[in-house]
């Protein structure tokens, strides 16, 4: 379906994609999870031919790509990460704008443009200008125009940002519901309940390909475990433990802190443990299964430290 | 059949943006009127009535005789009588008056003797159409009876005025002004709307489509033909009704060399988004050929005075062409079969620009 062979990116100096070997199966909705900056969006324009890369290439729906770009254009649909349709046109006009460049006509046009507006409940938006839309009103708007055309896949860039949560889960179950009719989708998001339900996830961190699964497989083999501690002064308890290197990541979730710990200290929970009673702090510790998120922040730690630091 | 179809489709909602940007189609009927307005009465070239003081030092009747001719002439309003030269010169520097005329008390002495001049003028030479106007009262013949008349027919020369028998600027201007509307709105106005799209992020989903780079140019130029057209009648029609402006050619031709022009302007909008990222730097760079196509094509200026390499730069302008087109067809109702270089420069223009536009366009990002 999409198989990327050590493909690059360079603007400049700077390496916003660096040798990605990708392979996303068909049918499947696959996941670019990474932070700000680290190559999703560069990668997905890569994929569909909008940017030449400095090395490698890519395959995708059997095109070559950068090649063979413009017979792929059919075959894809594509959701910018930043809303592209148009403000100044309303709803029905957009659609029917779309629908036309991609050779839709006669009442062929119009059976998709009502699926689609049924499918994504646009129908009481159909007069509306596009620009008054809300934002989730926009992110259906934009995926019912990147589906008009039934494409065989879909490239959706952050398509649920700045959007509530039912609203997301809402665009999630349309998501499945295409593949489901054969779709493949590629979807880049910062969010973990999100990437949870791909079939399969990449994270991405500075370009670099550093982790990729199914989410169950990444956080099975997670290199580290988690240990939550409940305690009266996480203050103090943050303090004492980054100290401690063999300790990766403190995060607080309100009175509780979950510590991830190297997987080389064979007891976490007496480590953790020794080490707050030593400074005489009474907390609770215990060992808990890890999350995608515990996965996330193990396996893109190092840019992190590195942004702290700069 | 389906490029036809995409090519309507950008075009229908070029339509449609256009019919919804208020201040764009404000323009589309503002500038052609601001323009003829303001070309047609504020900026004459006519020099009439310049503001004059005499100094009247021999106050003989021949002096007097050669003060009412001056102003039978209507080049000059004599407003002030002083005493001394001084006095004229105070007035220039005060810039109360435009000439002043000097009559010395031995005029009468002067005008027998050859070779002398009998009058002074001091004129303001800052403004070189009032300089010019004011050394064509040097020529002009005065006759005294102390000489035997001259008969008219002795005159070396006769300047008889063919395409505009009255002298009015505006009909020499307004031909031309089509042009530099065109120029102005046409160029702008494409190049905008390309960026725009690129600014707004649409282009990112339009490249991503079945769209060709000429299939998207094409339907992005042919509204704003139609709108030049409309602009072209409107200039005509307002010359005509304000000026008495006439199409002494065909009407055909002049909408023929329109079209050729007009094509060519939208060429070098397109040339331009392709050069550009923001509608900032597609407006500043319109502007940076905007101001020698109206400095050097010879609408404002008559190209006969231009250095060598003004002249090589304005014939790179597709406004050179136009201007010499349209007043060719206007007003002296030639055909453009007469005027085929200008055809030919204009189409070679057109030509030059959309393909570097199409060549340029990639339906990348970078
Ligand atoms: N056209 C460009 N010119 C220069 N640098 C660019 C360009 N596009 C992207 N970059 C750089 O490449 C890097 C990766 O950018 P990219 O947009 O792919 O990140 P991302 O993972 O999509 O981030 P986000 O989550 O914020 O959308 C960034 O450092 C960015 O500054
Ligand atoms: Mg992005």
């Amino acid at each position: 379906m999409i198989e990327a062979r050590d493909l690059t990116r360079r603007f400049g100096d700077l390496v916003a994609v660096n040798r990605l070997n990708l392979q996303v199966p068909r049918g499947q909705v696959y996941g670019f999870l990474g932070p700000n900056g680290s190559g999703k969006s560069t990668t997905i324009r890569l994929l569909c031919g909008l940017l030449l890369p400095s090395e490698g290439s890519a395959r995708v729906l059997g095109h070559e790509v950068p090649a063979e770009a413009e017979l792929l254009k059919r075959k894809i649909g594509y959701m910018t990460q930043r809303f592209s349709l148009y403000g100044d046109m309303r709803v029905i006009e957009n659609l029917r704008f779309i629908a036309r460049i991609y050779g839709l006509s006669g009442s062929r046009l119009r059976t998709r443009i009502d699926q689609v507006m049924q499918q994504f409940r646009l129908e009481p938006l159909e007069r509306q200008f596009a620009r008054e839309l809300s934002g989730g009103q926009r992110q259906r708007l934009a995926l019912a125009a990147a589906t008009l055309h039934q494409p065989e896949l879909l490239l959706l860039d952050e398509p649920t940002s700045a959007v509530d949560p039912q609203t997301r889960r809402d665009f999630w179950d349309a998501l499945f519901a295409l593949v489901e009719d054969g779709t493949t989708i590629l979807v880049s998001t910062h969010y973990m309940d999100e990437a949870e339900r791909c079939h399969r996830l990449a994270i991405l961190d500075q370009g670099v390909l550093v982790a990729d699964g199914a989410p169950v497989e990444l956080m099975a083999s997670i290199d580290c475990r988690v240990v939550t501690v409940e305690s009266e002064r996480p203050r103090q308890v943050q303090q004492l433990l980054s100290a401690d290197s063999r300790i990766l990541s403190i995060t607080q979730l309100g009175s509780r802190q979950r510590v991830l710990v190297s997987r080389a200290v064979t007891e976490p929970v007496e480590r953790v443990e020794s080490a707050l009673t030593g400074a005489g702090i009474n907390a609770d510790c215990r060992e808990v299964e890890p999350s995608l998120e515990d996965v996330f922040v193990v396996v893109t730690r190092h840019s992190a430290a590195g942004r702290g630091e700069g | 059949m389906l490029a036809l179809q995409r090519l309507l489709a950008i075009l229908y909602k070029e339509v449609l943006h256009l019919g919804r940007d208020r201040l764009t189609f404000g323009m589309i009927f503002g500038i052609p009127m601001m323009q003829i307005i303001l070309f047609g009465y504020a900026i004459n070239t006519d020099v009439r009535e310049l503001r004059a003081a005499v100094a009247d030092q021999a106050g003989t009747e021949l002096s007097r005789q050669l003060q009412s001719e001056l102003e039978a002439s209507q080049v000059l309003r004599i407003g002030l009588r002083v005493a001394a030269g001084s006095d004229l010169q105070r007035l220039l520097d005060e810039g109360q008056i435009d000439v002043g005329v000097l009559i010395p008390p031995d005029f009468g002495h002067r005008l027998q003797q050859d070779g002398r001049p009998a009058v002074q003028l001091l004129v303001d030479g800052s403004d070189p159409i009032i300089l010019s106007t004011a050394r064509s009262l040097t020529a002009m013949p005065f006759e005294y009876d102390t000489r035997p008349r001259q008969e008219p027919e002795t005159r070396l020369f006769e300047v008889r005025n063919f395409y505009n028998p009255e002298r009015r600027s505006s009909v020499f201007v307004v031909p031309g002004l089509i042009g530099v509307i065109l120029t102005m709105t046409m160029v702008m106005f494409t190049a905008v709307a390309v960026v725009r799209e690129r600014e707004g992020g649409n282009l990112e989903l339009l490249i991503n489509t079945p769209v060709s780079s000429l299939e998207l140019m094409v339907g992005k130029i042919v509204p704003y033909v139609l709108i030049g057209l409309i602009q072209v009648t409107l200039i005509v029609l307002l010359g005509a009704l304000l000026f008495h402006v006439p199409v002494n050619g065909t009407l055909a031709d002049v909408y023929l060399a329109s079209l050729l022009f007009i094509a060519s302007n939208l060429g070098l909008g397109l040339m331009i988004s392709t050069l550009v990222g923001t509608q900032f730097q597609a407006i500043q760079l319109t502007f940076f050929f905007f101001l020698p196509s109206i400095l050097l094509s010879g609408f404002m200026f008559p190209f006969d005075g231009m250095p060598q390499v003004a002249r090589w730069i304005a014939e790179g302008l597709p406004l050179t062409h136009f201007v010499r087109l349209i007043r060719g067809i206007m007003l002296r109702g030639a055909d453009l079969a007469q005027l085929w270089p200008e055809v030919l420069a204009l189409l070679g223009f057109f030509l030059l620009t959309m393909g570097a536009a199409v060549l340029r366009f990639h339906k990348r990002l970078d």
